[in-house]
């Protein structure tokens, strides 16, 4: 089936007019990339990439290969369609104990959308990124060839796959390995931190943590610049493996962006940050407010108004440390932009994925709305990330320029020999992927 | 443990309903077109917890084939302690407009198919004195709207004849659920524009599904406030309705 539609991704900006292709079934993908002519074409998960990662003229989408195909309760080994959704993984396989090993902070995503963005969470610097944990993928490079690909068999293409958002062929399969866990709850604990310094402190004494994220008041300035809550977790073994937890609100229309303003949102974040009076807080929370607290609010993208927004996410390597972290800290309070619940995190060693994201070091995610003053604004911080040696995340990047990706993703050009060798250029491209000039 | 059989079983919210009853460790026998969706959807209800999934290929618009099937589908499952009937196309109503086979056509596949499975369906069930008959009609079949009339003419026939069906039935035991959804998120339903707000997901309309065959309800309207929706615009008086957009 094909419609012809307005897609966007999760930041609501652009906003495209695309012919959208939904197949049921593997044979139906095949098809649909017979069919697709010569523009190039990108596939499509539930759109939760921020900017115009899934965007293309002709678009795959692939929600509905989303089944389940093979499972091993002593291993933990799990085969399925590269459309099916962490949220149904975690509700199939949480009540038999086991878990995800990688969640980033939603669950409304794909697996193959996981894998093309070899996406990271709050265990970063323990257990890497989502790919480690991938043993093989299905990969389609042309309705004639689906190769199996692995870290032993066409591991450049494993490589270039795994955080190649989607430019190397379409993902049909992912066969994952789940981690073990013997509750559904987490042992969380929250720590006041009342500058920069204090939080970067805080992760180096928190390391041990398996789970680790900070959320960051960027409007704060002076002494308090950079104050934030570090909320670290654990599994629990209390051996309640309750399912997921129902019912979440949802947020029916835009909000006028007007709303959002320095004003509103200081006042928001100074309420959350003294929400905590005690400098340690410990409790004991369900998987779901702990991994995914935005999912609780369905929609929540129509905050930030109907001409949507931004998340800007880098990072930059440890030896830049506290300064380069202060530095850009300091740009953005004084730009007054600024979001709720930015997420501050120190990231584990880099893998070997081309175009993988994480580095060691520290990174910084935050929301802005679309507005005048942005887009410069974010190229100052550009130059900043780039001049200590970090870069920015693909996944939610709307705007970046060719020159800092080529600059910050010193793999680029392997990355292209790899999609030349398996002749997929140019046939998977989406408006991020032309924007970068990967392709024309 | 339930003994399942879904006709359409690959329809979207055949799929979600099933995978309510294979946690509960189901025995499924499943009846759909597509015989590599039925393949992979076979193992995915499996894996969740299904005791055994059979299936085989079954265009219901086949009606010579349709006894058969449903034999082999009782000989497998043993007693049937439901049965779904969830397939449905979705048909252009311009199509329809323009070319009177066209029609008739999505008459034969929405409606026609349904009440002779159903009428064969009964019978088994009439003997076995206990099941539940669930049917998926729709909101679309309360009231003719100019958008699409020809499948709510369809959906208006299978409610009514399943109107029928629960009276007879209800003498020996068994139970009939006439589903009508409201605007669901399926394949089905993807190239058509709705207000997103009134969309529900194939999963919450399976949750209610699961529940009305638990609690033996006799029409449900999912999600529940369709009821109230339907009920205003059945209301409406022709002189207006006829010029509403609806």
């Amino acid at each position: 089936m094909s419609f012809s539609k307005s897609i966007y991704g999760w930041g609501r900006y652009p906003v495209i007019k695309a012919d959208v292709q939904v197949p049921l079934v593997q044979s139906g993908v095949k098809a649909a990339v017979q069919n697709s002519g010569q523009g190039g074409m990108i596939t499509r998960g539930f759109g939760r990439s921020y900017g115009d990662s899934s965007l293309a003229d002709y678009v795959v989408e692939m929600r509905h290969i989303n089944h389940l195909l093979a499972f091993s309760s002593k291993t933990g080994r799990v085969v399925c369609g590269a459309g099916i959704s962490m949220a149904d993984l975690l509700e199939v396989f949480v009540p038999m104990g086991w878990f995800l090993p990688v969640t980033p902070g939603t669950k409304h995503i794909t697996l193959g959308g996981a894998v093309a963005s070899d996406v990271h969470g709050k265990n970063h610097h323990i257990s890497g990124c989502f790919c480690e944990y991938v043993e093989s993928i299905e990969l389609l490079v042309n309705p004639d060839c689906v190769l199996v690909c692995s870290r032993s068999t066409h591991s450049d293409l494993f490589h270039a796959t795994c955080g190649g958002m989607g430019l190397t062929g379409i993902i049909l399969s992912v066969n994952l390995q789940l981690k073990p866990v013997s509750s559904a709850f987490i042992n969380q604990k929250t720590l006041k931190a009342q500058n920069i310094n204090e939080a970067l402190e805080l992760f180096e004494t928190n390391q041990g943590s398996t789970y680790s994220v900070a959320w960051i008041d960027c409007l704060a300035t002076a002494s308090s610049l950079g104050r934030s809550l570090l909320m670290v977790g654990e599994h629990s073994s209390d051996n309640i493996l309750v399912g997921s937890s129902k019912h979440s609100l949802s947020m029916p229309v835009d909000m006028p962006s007007s709303l959002l303003n320095r004003f509103s949102i200081q006042l928001f974040n100074t309420l959350y940050y003294n929400r905590i009076t005690k400098k340690e807080v410990k409790n004991r929370v369900h998987y779901e407010p702990f991994f995914y607290p935005l999912d609780g609010l369905q929609d929540w993208n129509r905050l930030y108004g109907k001409n949507g927004f931004t998340q800007y996410q880098f990072v930059i390597p440890k030896e830049a440390g506290q300064v380069g972290m202060t530095k850009i800290l300091k740009e953005i309070a004084a730009s007054g932009k600024g979001s709720f619940l930015a997420v501050l995190k120190v990231f584990g060693k880099q893998n070997d994925n081309l175009l993988s994201f994480p580095l060691a070091g520290y990174t910084l995610a935050l929301d802005f709305k679309i507005e005048k003053g942005l887009f410069p604004l974010l190229d100052r911080l550009d130059a900043m990330v780039l001049d200590y040696g970090g870069r920015i995340y693909l996944t939610k990047d709307v705007r970046m320029s060719e020159q800092t990706f080529k600059q910050s993703y010193p793999h680029w050009q392997q990355f292209q020999t790899i999609r030349e060798q398996y002749g997929v250029k140019g046939v998977f491209a989406s408006y991020q992927s032309r924007r970068l000039g990967l392709d024309t | 443990m339930k003994k399942i059989l879904i006709i359409g079983a690959t329809s979207a919210i055949a799929e979600a309903t099933a995978r309510c009853y294979a946690k509960e460790g189901a025995m499924f026998y499943l009846l759909a077109r597509n015989e590599e969706r039925l393949a992979s959807l076979a193992s995915d209800l499996k894996i969740r917890g299904a005791l055994s999934v059979d299936y085989s290929l079954l265009d219901v618009k086949e009606r010579a084939n349709h006894e058969q099937e449903l034999l082999r589908a009782k000989d497998t499952l043993g007693n049937i302690d439901i049965a779904l009937v969830a397939h449905g196309t979705l048909g252009n109503q311009g199509a329809c407009e323009e070319d009177p086979e066209v029609a008739l056509l999505e008459l034969e596949t929405n409606a026609f198919s349904t009440i002779a499975l159903l009428t064969r369906l009964a019978n088994i069930f009439e003997k076995q004195s206990h099941g539940t008959l669930a049917v998926i009609s729709s909101v679309a079949g309360d009231r003719g709207r100019a958008s699409n009339y020809v499948y709510g003419t369809a959906k208006a026939a299978v409610t009514t004849f399943c109107e029928g069906l629960q009276a007879r039935m209800f003498k020996s035991g068994v139970h009939v659920l006439i589903i009508k959804p409201g605007l669901v998120a399926t394949p089905m339903t993807e190239g058509l524009s709705m207000p997103a707000f009134l969309v529900a997901e194939p999963a919450l309309i399976a949750a209610d599904i699961f529940r009305a065959i638990e609690k033996k309800i006799d029409v449900l309207y999912t999600p529940w406030f369709w009821k109230y929706i339907m009920i205003g615009i059945i209301h409406i008086p022709a002189t207006l309705f006829k010029k509403a957009n609806l």
